[in-house]
This record gives C-alpha cells, sequence and structure tokens, in this order.
C-alpha cells in the first residue's frame, strides 16, 4: 500500500519535475508574466492610494490605508486562483501543440495521477509567483497587516485552492477537446469569474443576475473571507461563513472535474482528438 | 555493447493477465500472441455541421492481424491507408468502434493501463518540449513509466549512443537538434521503457541514409537481444523487406495480403515488393491513399 502510493507520488512528480524545467527554460516569459503581475497589482494599489485625489473628497488617512488593503487583498488573492485556473488548461493546450499529450495520455499513469501531479505543479508555480508579488508591492506600498490573522488567510488560501483545482480540471477539458478555441473558452469562463467574484469591489454592486453567478464562484468566499481575515483579524470561527461554501465547492468540483475530464479523454479517444495540433 | 533496457523488469512480472489463453494458461494452452486484432473497425466523420459534404470515412475497415511474440511485423500501406490510425487503436490513444484488440491477452479498453505498461510507440512525428534537452525529456519520459533518473540516465546514454548521438548534445535544447537526431531520441524513448511490444509508426521518415541504417540496425537488435515485439508501419519497402518477417498490405483501411516478403511475391508472381503492392492496390506505394485527407 505504501510502495504504491509512493510510486503514484512518484509518478506525479513527473509533472512537477518537467514545469520547473520548463520555467526554467522559459525564464523570459516567467519574468514577463512576474513583472506583470506586480506592475497590475501595484496599479491597483495606486488607485487606492489616489482614491480622494480621483473622488475629489478628503478622506482620512486610516480609510485610505484600508482600501488599498481591500484591493491588494482581491488583486493577489485572484491572482494566485487565476493560476491556478489557467495553468491546467494552458497545460494541456501547450501539449497539444508540442505534440507530445499523445505520449503523456499513453504512459502508464492513472488520470488522477497525471492530474494530482499537474495540480502539484501549478500550486508550486502559483504560490511563488503570488509570494514573490506580494513582496514586491510591499516595497512600494505601506501595507499595513497589524490585525491580520494569517493563519485564518492560509486556512482560506488553501481552501480556495482545492476549489479552484476543481474548476480548473474541469476547465482543462476545453482545451482536450477543442484544439483550436479550447483555450479561449477557458480563458472566457475565468474572466467571468473574475467580473462576478467580488475581486475590486464587493458584490453587493453588482446587478442582481451577476450576484447569483457569484453566489457559485469559489472566488468569492474566499476573497471576501481573504479580507475578513487580514484586514478584520477574524479567526477561523471568523470566517467560517465563507470558509464553508467554499469548502462545499471544493467538495464538488474536485469529483465534478475529474469525471468530466475522464468523460473528455473517453470522448476524444473516440473521436481522434488526441492528434497532435497546431 | 547489449542494450540495456530490460534488466529490471522481467516480462512477467509486469503483467497478469486475465486472459485465460494467456501466459497464466495451463502448461498446454499456447501463450498468447503478442497483439492480436480481430475484425476492428473505425470510421470518422469528416466536416462540421456546416460543411457543405459532411460525411464518413472508413479509417479501418474490418483489420484482423496477428503479431506473434519476437516477431517483426510490418504494416506497409500508402499515406492515407490507415497505418497511423490502427497504431493509435493499439496503443490505447483511438478507440475502436468494433471488434477487439488484445496484447498479450490484454483487451486495450478493459485492461487499458496493464496493456500501456506492455507498450511504447514511436510515431512519425518527434514531438517532445522542444526547449528541453533530450536529457530532460528523456528523464521525464523515464519517470511516466516509473523508471527513476538515477536508472534511466545511464541507459539514456548507452542507448543514445547505440544510435550514432554524441553524448555531448544530450543537454542541447531538442529544438536545436537536426530532426533526423530528433527522430533518434524519440526512438530512445520509446526503448527506454522496455516495451514488450514496440509500435514504431514510420520511425526512419526523413531521415538520412546512415541513420536510417542505424535505427534499422538497431530495431533488429532489440529484437534479437530482449525478445521485444516489433509492429512496423512504413512506406519504405525495402525498409519492410530488411526488416519484417512478415508483412501486411494496407490499402483503403482493409488488409489485403499478409505474409513474409518472399511468400508474397511468390504469391503474386511478383519481381519485387513493389510490383506486389502494384498488383494489390493499382497505385504506387509514394501515391497517397485517396482518403488521406480524412485521415486521422
Amino acid at each position: 500500500m505504501i510502495a504504491s502510493v509512493g510510486g503514484q507520488l512518484g509518478l506525479a512528480y513527473a509533472f512537477v519535475e518537467r514545469e520547473i524545467a520548463l520555467s526554467k527554460r522559459y525564464w523570459a516569459w516567467e519574468l514577463v508574466w512576474l513583472v506583470y503581475g506586480i506592475v497590475t497589482s501595484l496599479s491597483v494599489a495606486y488607485i487606492g492610494l489616489a482614491a480622494p485625489a480621483i473622488a475629489g473628497a478628503s478622506v482620512d488617512e486610516a480609510a485610505i490605508s484600508r482600501f488599498v488593503l481591500y484591493l491588494l487583498v482581491g488583486t493577489i488573492t485572484w491572482r494566485f486562483l487565476g493560476l491556478i485556473f489557467e495553468q491546467m488548461g494552458e497545460t494541456i493546450a501547450w501539449e497539444r501543440w508540442e505534440g507530445t499529450i499523445e505520449y503523456t495520455f499513453m504512459a502508464p499513469v492513472p488520470r488522477l495521477t497525471h492530474l494530482l501531479g499537474m495540480c502539484g505543479a501549478t500550486l508550486v508555480r502559483a504560490l511563488a509567483f503570488s509570494v514573490a508579488i506580494l513582496a514586491a508591492v510591499a516595497l512600494f506600498v505601506p501595507v499595513d497587516l497589524s490585525n491580520a490573522n494569517v493563519a485564518s488567510a492560509i486556512v482560506l488560501l488553501a481552501t480556495g485552492a482545492v476549489a479552484f483545482i476543481g474548476l480548473a480540471i474541469g476547465s482543462a477539458v476545453f482545451p482536450l477537446l477543442w484544439t483550436e478555441k479550447g483555450l479561449q473558452m477557458a480563458y472566457i469562463v475565468q474572466a467571468v469569474v473574475l467580473l462576478v467574484s467580488g475581486v475590486y469591489y464587493p458584490t453587493s454592486v453588482l446587478p442582481e443576475w451577476m450576484q447569483l453567478l457569484s453566489v457559485i464562484s469559489p472566488a468569492t468566499y474566499v476573497i471576501r473571507g481573504m479580507r475578513a481575515a487580514l484586514l478584520d483579524g477574524a479567526d477561523v470561527g471568523g470566517v467560517w461563513p465563507d470558509l464553508w461554501p467554499a469548502l462545499l465547492v471544493g467538495a464538488v468540483s474536485i469529483p465534478l472535474g475529474l469525471r468530466l475530464f475522464v468523460w473528455a479523454e473517453r470522448y476524444a479517444k473516440r473521436t481522434g482528438r488526441l492528434k497532435r495540433s497546431g | 555493447m547489449a542494450i540495456q533496457v530490460r534488466e529490471q523488469n522481467e516480462p512477467r512480472s509486469r503483467v497478469q493477465p486475465r486472459s485465460a489463453h494467456s501466459e497464466g494458461g495451463s502448461p498446454h494452452t499456447p501463450p498468447a500472441p503478442a497483439l492480436e486484432a480481430r475484425d476492428v473497425r473505425k470510421v470518422f466523420r469528416v466536416g462540421g455541421r456546416r460543411s457543405p459534404a459532411p460525411g464518413h470515412v472508413r479509417a479501418i475497415d474490418g483489420v484482423s492481424l496477428r503479431v506473434d511474440r519476437g516477431e517483426i511485423y510490418g504494416l506497409l500501406g500508402a499515406n492515407g491507408s490507415g497505418k497511423s490510425t490502427l497504431i493509435r487503436v493499439f496503443s490505447t490513444l483511438l478507440t475502436a468502434d468494433a471488434g477487439e484488440v488484445r496484447v498479450f491477452g490484454l483487451d486495450v479498453r478493459a485492461d487499458e493501463l496493464a496493456v500501456k505498461r506492455l507498450i511504447n510507440r514511436v510515431s512519425v512525428e518527434a514531438s517532445f518540449f522542444k526547449k528541453l534537452s533530450a536529457m530532460e525529456n528523456l528523464v521525464y519520459a523515464g519517470r511516466l513509466y516509473g523508471v527513476g533518473p538515477e536508472a534511466s540516465r545511464p541507459r539514456i546514454h548507452a542507448i543514445l549512443r547505440r544510435l550514432g548521438i554524441d553524448s555531448g548534445r544530450v543537454h542541447e535544447p531538442l529544438e536545436k537538434l537536426s530532426r533526423g537526431m530528433q527522430q533518434k531520441i524519440a526512438i530512445a524513448r520509446a526503448f527506454l521503457s522496455a516495451p514488450m511490444l514496440l509500435l514504431l509508426d514510420e520511425p526512419t521518415t526523413g531521415l538520412d541514409i546512415r541513420s536510417k541504417r542505424e535505427v534499422q540496425t538497431f530495431v533488429r537488435d532489440l529484437r534479437d537481444e530482449h525478445d521485444a515485439t516489433i509492429l512496423l508501419t512504413t512506406h519504405d519497402l525495402d525498409e519492410a523487406s530488411r526488416l519484417a518477417d512478415r508483412i501486411g498490405i494496407l490499402h483503403g483501411g482493409r488488409l489485403v495480403a499478409e505474409g513474409a516478403s518472399e511468400e508474397l511475391t511468390a504469391r503474386h508472381g511478383a519481381a519485387s515488393l513493389e510490383d506486389v503492392f502494384m498488383a494489390l492496390t493499382g497505385r504506387h506505394i509514394d501515391e497517397a491513399d485517396e482518403r488521406g485527407e480524412a485521415e486521422t
């Protein structure tokens, strides 16, 4: 049993190691995405700092500081969740372009192990990027974390990661089935999730029909909970109203995403869609 | 130097066939063939719903064949004759609409994971992560088959040496290597997993004469030294005659003839395999099958 688990972990690690090797080879592009992430987050923070000038009204310093942190928590949490979401689909699309997808699917690796390995690689990258962005932003913008409850934030982030892994596996079906347009479809889904999840604003400002969509987005709960933890110091009990829906989405989305992926693989094998493209 | 590909895993330790007539059967039961296909059919839909002429193409039309253990079986056919489709079905990448495929007695659908442990494939296109080096790609491939870097690295060096690749180039990104060298790396990747059944889909297409000969020698050595079974598709008649114990001719998705090279020429009163092919298909092997556009 232990040997079997060890063997599966060894197989899963193949995907992590491969992604690390690819990141090294494409270091210039990784740098581009990192700089892009830092610049985007900084821009959002500066919008917060400029709020009094934009609104034409005086706002006290504490309120501005809170506003900046509100925006930063949203943008960096979204960066972390978004990276998880997009990398799964991009990896499948990339394998299609390189033509390696047939070799990956022909290898004696259970699909669950394969996807877990991809998730592992995704988490490593998302975490590294988010920490680097947070550190870089803190150099330029004063970030007041004196009230923060870091433990709650970590629990929420971990829960959000789990919930997004399920969604990401599900969305990876698009590039698996539609070579040319699959990734674009996944990006559209991601964009809609961004819009309705209250990344930069409370979801209460959205039209009612969008608020309905925000209810099914795990990002809504994770970001709201992260704000409660980092701005107001809420403990795990305090963020529970946001934690349990995210847990629920994870519990549903992971088995559902896996099932969808396995179905899509069978369909691709029946229709010949695994063939190299691009 | 022998090719070090199967020193760790002997075939019988790697699979426990479900099939009663396979290795686990009684001493009087003949072992299951390496590959057995019965009445395999595959139809593809061509053109989308908006296409002016949507339709269907029979890529494989009732193919039955048997490849015995240790045999090199050559599948000859023009482009579009269904060779690659058939290889994809055998390698679990494509599901047949009808028929049955067994690898060492294991059903490719019901026992997919066990079958995957026994096979490997080289396709006509050397598909790799092109920015990664040959070594990185091969170590990754080894891991997917449960071979760790400590075990795979010496094997990789040995196989590449046999294929005539300078060990100094194994750390260069693959995109910097020639098409021929990339194809040799693809062949090394397949050998690395010590497959009992190796599916070679036009492995020497695009290689120069010298590389072609090196690969052909390596294929023959692999069979002779390690008892591997090899199914080779090609449209190189000379390669088929040189390597294959038996040859099957695929035309229009059907297996139209099968036998040793000499048998086929004698049976059709032909001077060469090329004449046999012409007599059976009415075309030269370099002419694409008219269904070639539609084949996946």
